[in-house]
């Protein structure tokens, strides 16, 4: 039995997990509505499952206010009783399910918020850190896994505030050898996803055009990790890496940076604005200098 | 019990039996107190398997993050970022002993070079540079420098032991070193001791004094016996002191010099340093690279300032001398400055009004089944911000690797807080 599962765990079958963007701000702005993107990326799954009899796939829903799990194809209860035999799900009616459920409890919890001044962007340093505990445990459950990696299909802008957590995630996935391709499917250009697939080797795409999205899927990020050197696929080209100053978010060619917190300036300062520290003296000179002041204040009322 | 123990295979070892007058092999030896064939188990279909330690490994794992919380708690420690760190590998004959197998210097050699590669990924900005001890003088193997592949080569070229041990002369050779970097670097100082004597020209206590008034931070890993020179030396500049007793023992405590120590405030001079952030080079675009003088076509990186061209990052501009570096770089050390709290422990109660049957009954990172044998709440663990439930091994990996909790990262947060303030 042993013999027969290691010869079926060849080395192009995948696990692909996919970060599906529901975030309602920026579904409201494209032509091309969710329901039709939706069965693009369903007709793609279906694709993907049928590649390989062992290939998995884990669809994680990243929403404006939570991220949850809404797809797991190796659950048996997603077999519907109809198809009696098969592994191929039937219609994807669960993932649909919890899909609608998922969308429901995004939109509940945004309510409280205001609504203007807000940057449309996604959570998407949460749905990536999940993937990654779930391909972690994939990895704990034996020699005999898939290959993972992690697809995310994204729509909204980056939101600067995620930038140190999807960078801890990024190099948490360099280390597991875990590739993020990333489909961008917004208007802007999204630095984090450009900079996510460089470093870990994964394919940066942004189509065009939405409507022709189920052939850009199948053709770029459907194959998996093996086939992939005998693929020409798209090559990154002008990835950013060019740092932003702290102080007016601009990127800089050249800057100062701060020996203790490593914060980025674009011009000389005495104080650094993020530890505090003052530059040219060192920690326990400014504790005696603050410390000499508060004594002359302490003895002043007792006088 | 050793000694009177009959040798199962009595033909095999009748050369050995001349070397050994206990009457146990060589080979035997490594079993004397590891018996490594009492921990398999089999499993329903006949399979071998390990005995499952990871409960032991996660109550390991957590005391040692209580004893970095509990040290960390109250002031905020800041970590030194900016190292400079001098490895000094002791190459005299106690070196040859082959108490580690093959012997003390080739295990020496592994794991530096595995620790080498750990605090590059660490420390993308630090430097390393290399000493040996040998026939007690010390010798500069490689010179400070920030890439990893010319310290590995140097080290991995020359391995032989011979002669004395001298302390003293490398504390002088790596003071010499370390005085010449910026003042806002931190200097340290990692010494790999097998010797059990130290054979010194003067007085290493004032060598020891001069050390400590440079500010350098010197740690020793002792593969004999402990000492008390190394003892010293380590109380009075601030560093670390441990004695491995085996090879999975001395991997796990070099690996601990690889995150950035607590700084001691007093030590280093905080400064803005100039840093270039430089574009990648056009693909197809033709130049000379400074590095290694040679027409290079496509992949590479062009210096802000000077405009040479450099191969890989993060480097120091050959040119103008500009330090060079991508924001990645940067950013891989921002999780020393946004640690994570520790997750806390979940008592399992049995009681049929637990609160985890309300939130469900799978871990929120990996969906792992949270219920152990016979479908009783087992082991796990909650993070206090964000009140999910996370299994053991998901809070093993994220507070080594991850550094994000899920949980926490999946709530949306009002734009008022800002990146900096969580």
């Amino acid at each position: 039995m042993a013999s027969v599962a290691s010869k079926l765990y060849s080395d192009d079958v995948s696990l692909l997990v996919l970060l599906l963007d529901t975030n309602p701000l920026f579904w409201d702005t494209t032509s091309t509505t969710f329901s039709q993107f939706l069965s693009h990326v369903l007709a793609f799954l279906n694709a993907v499952l049928g590649l390989n009899q062992l290939n998995q796939v884990v669809v994680i829903a990243t929403g404006y206010s939570s991220c949850d799990y809404v797809y797991d194809s190796s659950l048996t209860s997603n077999v519907s009783s109809e198809s009696r035999g098969a592994r191929m799900p039937a219609l994807f009616g669960s993932l649909l399910e919890k899909l609608e459920d998922f969308i429901g409890r995004d939109a509940e919890l945004a309510e409280g918020d205001e609504h203007v001044d807000r940057i449309a962007s996604s959570l998407l340093s949460g749905s990536l850190s999940m993937a990654l505990c779930y391909i972690q445990r994939v990895f704990r459950s034996g020699h005999l896994h898939p290959q993972p990696r992690i697809l995310c299909l994204q729509g909204s802008p980056d939101g600067p505030e995620q930038y140190v957590a999807v960078m801890n995630s990024i190099f948490s996935a360099q280390r597991l050898m875990v590739p993020i391709d990333s489909c961008y499917i917004g208007t802007q250009n999204s630095a984090f996803l450009q900079q996510a697939s460089y470093i870990t080797g994964g394919v940066h795409h942004a189509p065009k055009q939405l409507d022709g999205l189920f052939q850009f899927l199948t053709t770029i990020f459907a194959t998996d990790l093996h086939t992939r050197g005998f693929v020409q696929l798209p090559k990154p080209v002008g990835v950013d890496f060019r740092a932003s100053c702290f102080c007016h978010k601009k990127t800089i060619d050249m800057g100062y940076v701060c020996s203790v917190c490593l914060s980025i300036f674009c011009e000389h300062h005495k104080k650094c604005s993020t530890c505090g520290s003052v530059f040219g003296q060192s920690k326990l000179d400014a504790a005696n200098a603050s410390s000499s002041v508060n004594d002359r204040k302490r003895r002043a009322p007792d006088s | 019990m050793s000694n009177q123990r009959k040798r199962p295979n009595g033909e095999r070892e009748e050369d050995d039996e001349e070397d050994d007058a206990e009457g146990i092999g060589q080979w035997e030896r490594a079993y004397v107190d590891d018996r490594s064939w009492e921990a398999l188990q089999e499993d329903e279909s006949g399979l071998l398997r390990p005995i499952d330690t990871s409960a032991i490994y996660h109550a390991q794992y957590r005391r040692r993050l209580r004893m970095l919380s509990a040290a960390a708690a109250g002031t905020r420690i800041q970590k030194g970022l900016i190292r400079y760190l001098y490895i000094v590998i002791d190459f005299s004959r106690a070196a040859a002993e082959t108490d580690f197998r093959p012997s003390r210097m080739a295990i020496m050699a592994k794991h530096v070079e595995a620790f080498i590669r750990e605090f590059f990924d660490q420390n993308p900005l630090s430097q390393i540079g290399l000493v040996s001890i040998k026939n007690g003088i010390a010798h500069t193997l490689t010179d400070l420098g920030g890439s990893p592949e010319s310290h590995i080569q140097a080290l991995m070229g020359k391995l032989e032991a011979a002669g004395d041990s001298s302390l003293q002369n490398a504390l002088e050779l790596v003071h010499e070193h370390l005085n010449q970097i910026p003042s806002y670097g931190h200097r340290e100082v990692l010494i790999l001791y097998s010797a059990l004597s130290t054979s010194d020209p003067g007085d290493i206590m004032e060598t020891i004094q001069k050390c400590k008034k440079s500010r350098l931070r010197c740690s020793v890993i002792g593969l004999s016996a402990e000492m008390f020179i190394c003892k010293h030396l380590c109380q009075e500049t601030g560093g670390l002191y441990s004695v491995a007793v085996d090879e999975v023992h001395l991997k796990d405590l070099l690996l601990e010099h690889a995150p950035p120590p607590p700084a001691i405030a007093e030590f280093a001079i905080s400064n803005l340093i100039k840093m270039g952030f430089p574009q990648r080079a056009a693909e197809g675009s033709m130049a000379i690279c400074s590095c290694h003088k040679e027409v290079k076509i496509g992949a590479g990186y062009t210096c802000p300032r000077c405009k040479a061209r450099v191969c890989e990052l993060p480097t120091e501009c050959t040119i103008c001398g500009l330090t060079l570096v991508s924001s990645p770089h940067l950013a891989r050390s921002y999780h020393h400055l946004f640690p994570i709290a520790p997750f806390d422990e979940v008592p399992t109660l049995s009681s049929s009004n637990d609160p985890r049957r309300k939130l469900g009954k799978s871990c929120f990172g990996c969906q792992q089944s949270l219920l152990g044998a016979g479908n009783k709440p087992g082991p796990c663990v909650t993070c206090r911000k964000c009140k999910h439930y996370f299994c053991l091994d998901c809070d093993i990996y994220i507070h080594e690797s991850l550094h994000n909790c899920p949980g926490c990262e999946s709530t949306h947060r009002p734009k008022s807080v800002s990146l900096l303030e969580e």
